[in-house]
């Protein structure tokens, strides 16, 4: 304790409090304005699970995924996260692309056939709800019909967003350590939704104060647009880009030339 | 009045006739129309190089009618939904509609593409023959120097021309190569403000790299082309030795016919092999990649493929940050500017640095087989490991995604393999060459390995051996190697009746009866028991 800090008057004391204290009131009253006005990041709409979904879902859960997600989904360490909190449409995604259950502990789960039905992934998606709700598809979003969509914003929005991963044909890109953005191609338009949504992995979530439910819809129908369309000015060698098109003009321009240049030296 | 007659088989005389009273070319053309090219299809591999540079002017003339190197800022409305309403450079929308509403415009951009592209390879293997042959040697020390700038000039006109369509793929391209600009010591930045007319990208540098992509390079490389070439005349080509072939004397077929109708056959399959990849093999979708903006870039983003090494050394090199005086050097610098000077100075060098150690000063107009310079063989192995290393680095996220690797591994793999593999491969090429050299030497003093294995009264087993000449008391030829191919097997020695002629089918009818009847007009081989 200084000279300073103890001669100095009181005065001064209750008047570097006072503005704290103004300091504090400012800032909870800003927060208290953003909470009544910010719309939720997830539309809190009901999502419709009975209660006969709930418990179908719980015995699956208990079967086939507690060994690693623990009791009540609470998460075991080193084995699997909490599940609490994350939502219906994680829980769908991971499980209707086969991602879940893991074959092994491995740097990222791949996608493989399901091992459940759709059906039984909504029993589940709504057992984890019921532990803490989460992130759903909208109702009111229309993925199967994507031809009202804007398919110019969605590429505009997928090569700031997504490419720097998914790489510009969408067939994915590799990560550090054996980590991977995977090929988008085999996603459904739900799928790809419901993985913006959640972040799963090692992507980022897109939430909807980042991309609205409209924006999402353009970004699938990109998507899908130039995985349908067909290849234009011939094959597309994989769409890997300048790699394959230089193993292309060595394997098909220099051998071919190289039994021309034999031919003809040999017809002497 | 009296019909003039018209004698047509006359007229081809006549007309060069009219010609030689006036410009006096009877000579000059005599004297090319009956210049001797030596015949072997290593020989045939520059002109790929030449052929496809022909098909870039033609095809880069189209493309120039129709490319606007403009960076006014349009909105598309062009027929690929896609990009509708989307802003962007009139470089980049010039080069969609030259894609989809120009007739003919995308096959003949692909042409232009892959040509490009065929036209580097072409480059490399051609240097690999002139290379491992020793054909750069005293007296063409000048034309091996003229090709390796002719690579590099190749090299900055296909990086420019790929940068021209404003893409977001060649964009992330072009800010490397501003990057790199930036981490040369003192004059970096300014370097790169000089490049781009100020901060990148500005909006300078695609109209400044037009005029250099369909002028300046091009001008440059068609008169080093002319050169390169013109040498090749005036100094004779290098032949490989053989039977009446020496150092003074050039032995193949003339200029016209032969020489000239093969030629005219192989710009044609050139140009089809072109055509056919512009036509069945997409290259540079450039509409996928959308225009170029600072922050859009894309996973798997890599340049073409004599591009890629750079990029692959860039990968590869440790982050190695220098901060000293006030300066700071970045990593990018050792493989960006100081890699790139060791690669194109060494290769120019090459020639004088090896007549420096072999203190060969002689005048060479014959090749030399690979094996018989082991040393300089491994080197260029060696170098071609380096390279083929740092290009598949160039492209280790590629081969990490598809191949389920780590990418940190394959970047590892990379920088341990760059260090390992190079001299691994020199010392395995200069064994190999030794190798087969004793071979030769064998076969000369022993003969020709005949396949027939025979066993003596003592109960020994020994491989009868075709002597190529006739053999002293030991059974050994005393033959020298004189540089060219020895014969190997039987049927290279005429074991065989002669085969047709023709490459598809026979182009001669078989003979009735053999030539040589087996077994009859033939002694057995029994000579060489060693």
């Amino acid at each position: 304790m200084t000279v300073a800090a103890t001669s100095r008057p009181p005065r001064r004391r209750f008047r570097r409090l006072g503005k704290v204290l103004r300091f504090i009131a400012a800032l909870s009253l800003v927060g208290a304005i953003y909470t009544a006005f910010a719309p939720g990041i997830y539309a809190d709409e009901p999502k419709g699970f009975t209660a006969e979904d709930i418990a179908k879902g719980k015995a699956i859960f208990d079967q086939s995924c507690i060994t690693c997600h623990g009791n009540n989904a609470q998460g075991v360490d080193d084995r699997g996260p909490s599940l609490i909190g994350v939502g219906p449409a994680a829980v769908e995604f991971q499980v209707n692309t086969g991602r879940m259950p893991m074959a092994r502990q491995e740097a990222q789960a791949e996608r493989k056939t399901p091992m459940f039905t759709p059906e039984e992934a909504y029993f589940l998606a709504a057992y984890i709800d019921s532990l803490g709700g989460g992130p759903a598809v909208p109702k009111g979003v229309d993925l199967n019909d994507l031809s009202n969509a804007d398919v110019a914003t969605g590429g505009t929005l997928f090569r700031v967003n997504c490419s720097s991963c998914h790489a510009f044909s969408t067939g994915g890109g590799a990560l550090s350590s054996g980590k991977y953005a995977p090929s988008l191609f085999p996603a459904t338009p739900t799928e790809i939704y419901q993985a913006m949504l959640t972040g799963p992995q090692n992507m980022p979530v897109f939430a909807d104060n980042q991309l609205t439910p409209e924006q999402k819809r353009d970004l699938i129908a990109y998507i899908k647009y130039i995985q349908n369309d067909q290849a234009q000015g011939g094959w597309d060698l994989g769409a890997f880009g300048p790699s394959t098109e230089g193993l292309a003009i060595f394997l098909v321009g220099i051998v071919a030339l190289a039994v021309a240049t034999l031919w003809i030296a040999g017809k002497s | 009045m009296k019909r003039r007659k018209l004698d047509v088989k006359q007229l081809p005389a006549k007309a060069a006739g009219e010609l030689d009273d006036r410009f006096q070319l009877a000579s000059p053309v005599r004297k090319l129309l009956t210049k001797v090219f030596p015949d072997h299809w290593s020989f045939l591999l520059g002109e790929i190089a030449l052929f496809s540079f022909i098909v870039l002017l033609l095809t880069g003339t189209f493309l120039a009618l129709f490319f606007d190197p403009s960076m006014t800022e349009v909105h598309y409305d062009g027929s690929y939904a896609p990009l509708k309403g989307i802003e962007m450079s009139k470089a980049y929308e010039s080069s969609l509609s030259l894609s989809f509403d120009v007739r003919g415009g995308l096959i003949l951009r692909q042409m232009h593409h892959w040509a490009a592209l065929l036209f580097m390879a072409a480059i490399v293997v051609h240097m690999g023959r002139t290379f491992f042959t020793g054909a750069f040697r005293k007296p063409r020390e000048t034309n091996w120097i003229i090709g390796v700038l002719l690579f590099w000039l190749g090299f900055g006109e296909g990086f420019i021309g790929y940068s021209l369509p404003d893409d977001a793929l060649s964009g992330t391209g072009l800010r490397i190569a501003s990057g790199i600009t930036e981490s040369v010591p003192l004059i970096g930045s300014w370097a790169s403000f000089a490049l781009f007319g100020g901060e990148f990208p500005g909006d300078s540098v695609i109209p400044m790299f037009y005029i250099l992509h369909v002028f300046l390079l091009p001008g440059i490389l068609l008169s080093l082309i002319g050169v390169h070439v013109g040498l090749v005349f005036m100094q004779k080509h290098t032949q490989w030795p053989g039977p009446h072939r020496t150092e003074h004397n050039v032995v193949g077929f003339r200029m016209f016919p032969n020489y000239v109708s093969k030629q005219g056959g192989f710009f044609m399959l050139v140009f089809a092999v072109i055509a056919l990849m512009g036509g069945l093999f997409q290259i540079n979708p450039v509409w996928m990649f959308g225009p170029y903006k600072a922050e859009v870039v894309s996973a798997g983003s890599q340049p073409d493929w004599y591009v890629m090494f750079l990029d692959g050394l860039v990968r590869l090199f440790p982050a190695w940050e220098i901060r000293e005086f006030g300066f700071t050097i970045p990593a990018v610098f050792w493989p960006g500017v100081v890699g790139m000077g060791i690669f194109t100075m060494l290769p120019l060098l090459y020639p004088f640095i090896e007549r420096r150690l072999t203190k060969d000063k002689g005048h060479h107009n014959l090749l030399q087989r690979p094996r018989d310079m082991p040393a300089r063989t491994g080197v260029g192995v060696m170098s071609l490991a380096f390279f083929v290393i740092c290009t598949l680095s160039g492209a280790n996220d590629i081969i990490a995604d598809k191949f389920s690797i780590s990418l940190n591994a394959m970047t590892w793999a990379g920088r341990i393999g760059l260090l390992v593999i190079p001299p691994l491969a020199y010392l395995a090429t200069y064994r190999i060459c030794l190798g087969l050299q004793q071979h030769d030497r064998e076969v000369l003093a022993h003969g020709v390995e005949t396949g027939i294995i025979k066993r003596d009264a003592e109960g020994r087993f020994y491989e009868v051996h075709q002597p190529l000449a006739e053999p002293d008391e030991h059974g050994h030829t005393h033959l020298e190697y004189n540089g060219w191919t020895v014969p190997k097997k039987m049927n290279r020695l005429g074991a065989l009746a002669p085969t047709l002629k023709g490459f598809f089918k026979p182009i001669e009818k078989p003979a009735e009866k053999p030539a040589v009847e087996p077994g009859e007009d033939r002694e057995e081989i029994t000579a060489g028991k060693n």
